[in-house]
């Protein structure tokens, strides 16, 4: 693993090697060294230990930018690159809209956050095969086959530009996603996090068996409206099609579902969605693709699209002031909000279970896609523990199904909410989200398990 | 680079390790897109590096270098080999490998017209002329474009004695037209959805795809369908486009028949599949003329090669015959679980530091004896057309599956008539390609590529093609992508 004063090197280099060639130059570094034990069937499938550091340079010459990425690290390489960056940006016709590297002078301090833990960043094959055999002495005594993922190590990201920007950002992450399989039914859970001691596989793989347990012998139901009680992963998995529509390009470009929609109550009274990058329970660097310090914005307040997130060239677009969240330039897309936090209430997923007649509750969602992008129609199918919940409690596995559900009519339909977690999907990047309890949810056709 | 592969090869072996591959792959990319009339990304890239898998007491370990030094290597292969003993600590069975004959030979993509010697203008000028042609026609309010060119160096050394030199060149273009109004948003694609049209081909596919010839209509189709009428629910007689029944494969037939899924391996994330080996050779995927192959050899498609990550030749594997279900996407350790006598050679990883697992080659459906589409149209009394995938979704084991098209037209009398928006259909696996009575023949037969299909933990991303001429599907559910 390099060091932060290996990582300024590169970036230096980059930079001194175009200093008086360009009208601007940004340099990232990226790298990590995280690994990922791999099981199934109680055995270990795969075990990769990869390690990766990549350089990109972006370069402005005449009113024209271009980037070019290497991982060939050498100087002379890199130099190479710088060069090469010049010669493509000027091949370019000219952008009126571009401007010119981020300057340091005027901008807040970044605030500091903590998302480095040295005992995370440690940890070696062996702890992760220990940590693997600990979640599979759990499925044993009960017939169970785990499968999954047990990870960790660290990523380490830094930038510079000709301006004298300089930021830096050092993060570990321990992550694990498993499944308890029995004969026809299956659970699963799945968490990532900063620091290990926040990871607790033991207890998932025993939430996780529960499931598969409680699920077997699922029964088919009729497809058709039933109040859903989605667990903060399916939340997440359902929602995460929605950040796009928050950006300032996407409105821009017509893209979003929002359009003239911006202090609309778009959706139910108790929809509050934040981004924000220093949310205790949140992870990432605190600054954007450009260095811009990323703030905490209010998307979503008592169900009024109040903000969207803006990098500096959208924000000039609409003129405000940048939010933090640009992608790194050029980019099509723009900016994205990547630290997600839906207020969540004081319901628990068991007042939750205890106050329904009639319903289903997911564990998780799976292939979850759009087809209807002015009304947020998303499809997908649910999967890993879907119960039928009558009388105030679960009885029973069913099989699974498919929903046509519009996430916008759905969060107009929320009756009750938990209290916020960090969890981790399979559709979207983790986020902090409450379990939900939604009625009137739209289910289109049951699968054959 | 040869020397440091043959160097790691002997310190794994002097090491302990049963077996031991080393990939070393030099790669360089372009990736251009346009927005409306400027060019919206210019992101050049290139990466070198290497990765070492071994097998120590029965256990798989991975580690990748980009440090191409004696040194690098060696710190390199000793990590793969920590990591391949932690393994073997946890193995209810040691991993075998089926046999491959040992492999020293050399294979390059066919490529007419380098794409790395065309410059940068004239690849703008194809997008910014399609784009002129496009925001041209009234209500467009968006137009993309892009193109990909990726240029792949492979050398790949294991301990068997294979020794193998790959060049691989692909390279992709499509353009997007946007129209939105105060109440809805279409789009329409060409040549496809998702990035447009990718082959293991040079600059001259792009030639062969014309994007300016065809801007004019993508660009009307995408401001028609938004005063079009919505496709009806109910049950039809289904025909599909190309492109679309392309990714019908992908999702139906290529995924399901990935062994490593069969086996539970891919359950925790990817899934498993309905399609065990208890079914192969016995169930009826679908109707007798379904006949569906992965044809890792077949010529310009992005899902083809030489050999696969682990030194396997490329083969053409018969997965569907006749309609019975008949074969799997394999690699060496699983075809050894079910007692294949060789891998389907299907082991492919998205770079040098990710490991290779069980990927789509070229799935295809062969073309069947309908001849053209307008064939199929004017046999068919009630029906809906449709074209160019839009979003698609299937649960894990692979039966319920639901896709939306951009555009779709119906088919009354044998005649297509109204344009249709939002069109979408859904279904069971085998019971949708039971239905199929008709395909066209060969003169309709398009190689797709597919450039994002993602699998792994963590995600990898892989190029895989599919080949398919327009076929139907009697009483297909329809519309059904709608809340109601």
């Amino acid at each position: 693993m390099l060091t932060e004063q290996q990582l300024k090197t590169l970036i230096d280099t980059a930079l001194d090697h175009a200093r008086g060639k360009t009208d601007g130059t940004e340099v990232h570094v990226f790298s990590s060294d995280y690994a990922t034990s791999r099981f199934a069937n109680n055995s270990m499938t795969q075990n990769q230990a990869p390690m990766h550091t990549s350089v990109s340079v972006r370069v402005l010459v005449d009113g024209k930018q271009a980037r070019l990425t290497t991982d060939k690290l050498d100087p002379d390489n890199i130099r190479n690159v710088v060069d090469k960056a010049i010669v493509v940006a000027k091949l370019l016709e000219k952008d009126p809209k571009l401007l010119p590297v981020l300057s340091p002078s005027g901008l807040p301090p970044i605030k500091p956050v903590d998302r480095y833990d040295e005992k995370t960043g440690k940890l070696s094959p062996e702890d992760r095969a220990k940590a693997v055999t600990s979640i599979i002495s759990v499925g044993k005594p009960k017939t169970l086959k785990a499968a999954g993922t047990y990870s960790s190590g660290v990523h380490l990201q830094a930038m510079g530009n000709s301006a004298g920007l300089y930021r830096y950002h050092q993060e570990t992450g321990a992550g694990c996603s498993l499944t308890m399989c029995a004969s026809d039914s299956t659970g699963w859970a799945k968490q990532e996090q900063p620091h290990v001691t926040a990871l607790h596989q033991v207890d998932m793989a025993q939430s996780a068996a529960s499931k598969a347990v409680g699920s077997a012998n699922p029964q088919e139901i009729d497809p058709g409206h039933y109040t859903v009680i989605l667990e903060p992963s399916a939340v997440l998995d359902m929602l995460g099609m929605l950040w796009h529509d928050f950006t300032g390009t996407s409105y821009t470009d017509k893209l979003s579902c929002f359009l003239d929609k911006l202090n609309t109550k778009v959706f139910g009274e108790n929809i509050t969605i934040h981004d924000d990058v220093y949310h205790p329970l949140q992870a990432g660097a605190p600054f954007d693709g450009e260095g811009v310090p990323r703030k905490k914005v209010t998307l979503v307040e008592k169900g009024v699209v109040k903000n969207l997130v803006h990098g500096r060239r959208s924000a000039k677009e609409f003129g405000v002031e940048p939010t933090g969240h640009g992608l790194m330039e050029p980019t099509s897309q723009g900016e994205y909000p990547v630290n997600i936090v839906v207020e969540g209430g004081d319901t628990s997923l068991e007042e939750m279970i205890r106050t329904t007649d009639r319903g289903i509750l997911l564990t998780r969602v799976w292939y979850v896609r759009e087809v209807d992008p002015t009304t947020k129609i998303v499809t997908g199918m649910t999967r890993d523990g879907t119960f039928l919940v009558e009388n105030g409690q679960v009885k029973h596995g069913v099989k699974n199904l498919r929903f046509n559900e519009s996430i916008i009519e759905m969060l107009n339909r929320v009756i009750a909410l938990g209290p916020s977690v960090r969890i981790a999907g399979e559709e979207s990047f983790p986020a902090v989200v409450p379990p939900m309890k939604v009625a009137y949810f739209n289910f289109e056709s049951t699968t054959k398990f | 680079m040869k020397e440091l592969a043959e160097q790691a090869l002997d310190v794994a072996t002097g090491l302990g390790a049963s077996y031991c591959d080393v990939r070393i792959i030099d790669s360089e990319a372009q990736f251009i897109e346009t927005k409306n009339l400027r060019v919206s990304a210019v992101n050049f890239g290139s990466s070198l590096g290497a990765g070492i898998r071994v097998l120590y007491n029965g256990g798989w370990g991975f580690a990748s270098t980009q440090d191409l030094t004696r040194q690098g290597i060696e710190q390199a292969v000793k990590r793969a080999v920590a990591v391949a003993k932690a393994s073997s600590l946890v193995m209810e069975k040691q991993i075998v490998l089926a046999p491959e004959p040992v492999h020293v030979d050399s294979w390059s993509s066919p490529c007419k017209q380098d794409p790395f010697t065309i410059s940068l203008e004239q690849k703008l000028a194809v997008l910014l002329d399609a784009a002129k042609i496009i925001t041209a026609v009234k209500g467009v309010t968006l137009a993309t474009g892009s193109m990909a060119f990726i240029k792949d160096k492979k050398f790949f050394a294991s301990t068997e004695g294979s020794r193998i030199e790959q060049n691989f060149i692909r390279s992709s273009c499509g353009v997007v037209a946007n129209a939105t109004d105060d109440h809805d948003r279409q789009r329409r694609s060409y040549p496809s959805s998702f990035g447009g049209q990718w082959e293991l081909a040079g600059w001259e596919m792009v030639g062969k795809w014309d994007l300016p010839g065809h801007a004019q209509q993508t660009a009307e189709e995408a401001v028609a369908l938004l005063t079009a009428p919505v496709c009806p629910q109910g049950t039809k007689d289904l025909i599909l486009g190309s492109s679309q029944l392309a990714l019908q494969i992908h999702e139906s037939t290529g995924h399901p028949t990935e062994l490593d899924r069969a086996l539970g391996q891919e359950i925790n994330y990817a899934g498993a599949s309905f399609l065990t080996p208890d079914k192969l050779g016995k169930l009826k995927y679908g109707s007798p003329m379904v006949n569906l192959v992965a044809d890792a050899t077949t010529k310009g498609s992005l899902g083809s090669f030489g050999y696969d990550d682990e030194g396997v030749q490329a083969q053409c594997v018969d997965l569907v015959k006749d309609g019975i279900f008949t074969g799997y996407l394999s690699s060496r350790d699983t075809a050894e679980l079910i007692g294949l006598k060789r891998s389907g050679g299907c082991m492919r990883s998205e770079s040098w530091n990710r490991t290779p697992i069980i990927r789509m080659t070229t799935i295809s459906l062969l073309p069947g004896d309908s001849g053209e589409l307008d064939n199929i149209i004017s046999d068919t009394k009630d029906g809906i057309y449709m074209e160019t995938n839009k979003s698609w979704s299937i649960d894990q084991l692979r039966y319920n599956f639901q896709f939306s098209t951009e555009i779709g037209w119906e088919i009354k009398d044998g005649k297509r008539g109204r344009m249709f928006k939002n069109p979408s259909y859904g279904g069971i696996t085998p019971e949708f390609w039971n239905s199929c009575d008709a395909i066209a023949g060969e003169s309709e037969f398009i190689t797709w590529g597919v450039p994002n299909c993602g699998k792994g933990q963590p995600s990898q991303t892989m190029w895989t093609g599919h080949g398919a001429a327009p076929a139907r599907f009697r009483n297909v559910k329809v519309g059904i992508a709608t809340k109601v």
